[in-house]
């Protein structure tokens, strides 16, 4: 599976929003922080096949 | 061959055995944008004195990407075709994560437009043709080295400096100061304005290498070469790419906790180039430390003094925004500066240079400071995600899309403010030019050359353009007792529609946009651009 780039202009921007999110955390709560984002996200996906395709994705990149 | 910094002769000035008649502008600073200003101003007839406190030009090669904005600007100025000439267009991108490359591409230029994306060519050189353009007019530029200016007062009406030379100081008068001091402008200094932004804790080390052979492999093609964190420097990132003259340029990030003096020492830096490089011989041509800040002023006009180019805003370099920002600022003063002199627009014209231009550079320095926090993670969880996206970017186009060493310098949009005219057209109010090849009576031109240093209404398509006061007239595939062209490969109605007229301001920024030629509603547009309404 190849992802195409989808958010455009947006790019910097969401990977600032990011890095903003993850501000004065410790490694714990930045650990926590993105379960608990992949967790949402999976859900605003909302397509088990898809995810299950994008967790390959992920775990395969390694 | 290393570059020959000739100085420039010192000429004792007349101010120094008498008082000088008021001067309409006086420029503090000849670095580039110092220096392009007077010739902006020049070719628009007004004089200018110009001050700068050395008798060279830029030491090391400093500023060496260029933007095609920038190059169309200079087009206008009379030095476009020369730095391109000069200048190396890089074509081949290659990105590094550790020693494997995770991906390359090419620049392929899209085609009808009279420069590229953006060219190489030392700061020196850009200056040292500036200097030669102004000498072109010696009517209307009065270029003065070794003149430091060491002390200023605004008077309301005018502004009053004192000046230091080899031969003692003496006192000018301006109607004008536009301050061009660069980074460290001890003029902003004196006025004790606030110069807010983000230090970033890095030290980078710039160095330029003259080789014979080409460290990217045996063939002529430009290449940039971007790492993180490589096998000869690990942990932090470096970059690669050429200049004329056989000079290649090395940033190497130091990280915070480095002893800068120490790192920039031949023994501690020519083992890293031959990692770079390899082990052709190369000659070391400059070297230099540094520690980048994104900062600007708030406002870019106090009273008579104009803060313009590097004096007005610094970024860090990645994104190459200093000088083309500064490019740009010089090219939104000049002609309301001109219309205000010759009193064709009341003075607070000048005030629309500020918020078009610290919007400018509010976004300029967004965008390096994305870049700058992207090459530098300030966190381990920062530094986490980075790393991921280097390895998701190996196979995953979007996460290259998320890599940034920098977003070449794009021309901001002045949409939505005071001297634009809300409208609708592929090319909407406030954007500015997009060139395209013509071909007219008297051979192959561009739209660029056509429109830019004045008003300039143009009509795309069979449009019937009225004669205004103070407006030129181009058609593109159309007929009139104006000048026409045809829109070379259709380019130009491609990119500006058809059946749409166009206002462009003389910095080549469209201020409105019709569909019908109303003289009404054209005069209008040009009064509202000419600062009629403030
Ligand atoms: C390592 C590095 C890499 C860079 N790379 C790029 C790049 O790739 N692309 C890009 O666009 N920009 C780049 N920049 C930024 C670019 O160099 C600056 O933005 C540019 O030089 C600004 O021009 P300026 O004319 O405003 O100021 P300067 O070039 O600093 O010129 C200021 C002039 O004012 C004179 N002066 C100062 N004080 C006085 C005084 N009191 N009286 C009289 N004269 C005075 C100085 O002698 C100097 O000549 C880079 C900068 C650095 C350091």
């Amino acid at each position: 599976m190849i992802l195409d780039d989808k958010l455009g202009q947006d790019t910097d921007a969401f990977y600032n929003a990011l890095m903003d999110l993850h501000e004065g955390l410790s490694e714990a709560q930045s650990h926590a922080l993105n379960a608990r984002l992949v967790l949402i996200l999976s859900n605003e996906i909302g397509d088990l096949e898809k995810l299950k395709l994008l967790m390959q994705a992920a775990a395969n990149a390694g | 061959m290393a570059y020959d910094y000739a100085p420039y002769p010192y000429i004792a000035p007349p101010g120094l055995s008498g008082p000088e008649p008021r001067h309409p502008v006086v420029i503090v600073g000849a670095g580039p944008i110092g220096l392009a200003m007077a010739v902006d101003l020049a070719q628009q007839g007004v004089k200018s004195l110009v001050l700068d406190d050395n008798n060279v030009v830029s030491v090391g090669s400093r500023a060496i990407c260029w933007s095609k904005r920038t190059l169309e600007i200079f087009d206008r100025l009379g030095v476009g075709e020369r730095m391109l000439e000069k200048g190396v267009t890089w074509k081949v991108g290659r990105q590094f994560h550790g020693k494997d490359e995770i991906y390359s591409f090419d620049l392929l230029p899209e085609p009808g437009h009279k420069y590229p994306a953006f060219i190489n060519l030392q700061q020196y050189y850009v200056e040292q043709y500036l200097v030669e353009r102004a000498q072109e007019f010696p009517d209307l530029i009065d270029l003065r080295f070794l003149n430091k200016v060491i002390d200023h007062t605004d008077r309301g009406d005018h502004v009053e400096l004192t000046v230091e030379t080899p031969d003692g100081t003496y006192t000018l008068e301006a109607e004008w100061y536009i301050a061009c001091d660069g980074a460290g402008s001890a003029t902003r200094q004196r006025m004790n304005l606030a110069f807010d932004g983000q230090t970033f804790e890095e030290h980078f080390l710039i160095v330029d290498v003259e080789m014979e052979t080409s460290p990217f492999g045996d063939h002529d093609t430009p290449e940039r070469w971007f790492w993180f964190a490589p096998p000869f420097h690990p942990g932090q990132s470096a970059l690669l790419h050429k200049q004329p003259d056989n000079i290649y340029r090395i940033d190497l990030q130091l990280g915070p906790d480095t002893d800068p003096k120490e790192e920039a020492t031949e023994e501690k830096v020519i083992p890293r180039i031959k990692q770079i490089v390899g082990d052709a011989p190369f000659r070391l041509d400059w070297m230099s430390v540094y520690k980048f800040r994104c900062a600007k002023l708030d406002r870019f006009v106090h009273g008579r003094v104009l803060f313009v180019g590097d004096s007005a805003h610094v970024v860090s370099p990645f994104g190459a925004r200093g000088g083309n920002g500064g490019v740009q600022d010089l090219d939104n003063l000049g002609w309301k500066l001109a219309a205000v002199l010759r009193g064709d627009a009341p003075p607070a014209l000048i005030e629309t240079y500020s918020e078009e231009r610290t919007h400018g550079s509010a976004e300029n320095i967004l965008n390096s400071s994305r870049a700058t926090n992207f090459m530098t993670p300030k966190s381990p969880i920062e530094a986490l995600f980075r790393d991921e996206v280097l390895t998701l970017s190996e196979r995953h186009p979007f996460a290259r899309r998320l890599i940034n060493s920098g977003r070449l310098s794009l021309p901001c949009s002045l949409e939505g403010m005071t001297l634009q005219t809300a409208g609708d057209a592929p090319v909407p109010p406030g954007a500015v030019i997009t060139d395209a090849p013509l071909t007219g009576a008297n051979g192959d031109t561009w739209l660029i050359r056509e429109v830019q240093g004045q008003f300039t209404l143009v009509g795309f398509g069979d449009m019937a353009l009225p004669q205004i006061d103070g407006i030129a007239r181009i058609g593109i595939n159309s007929r009139g007792d104006y000048p026409c062209f045809d829109a070379t490969d259709g380019h130009a109605i491609r990119r500006y529609g058809n059946a749409h007229i166009y206002l462009f301001r003389p910095d080549g920024h469209v201020c409105a946009v019709f569909t019908t030629p109303e003289v009404a509603a054209i005069t209008a547009a040009m009064k509202n651009a000419m600062g009629a309404a403030l």
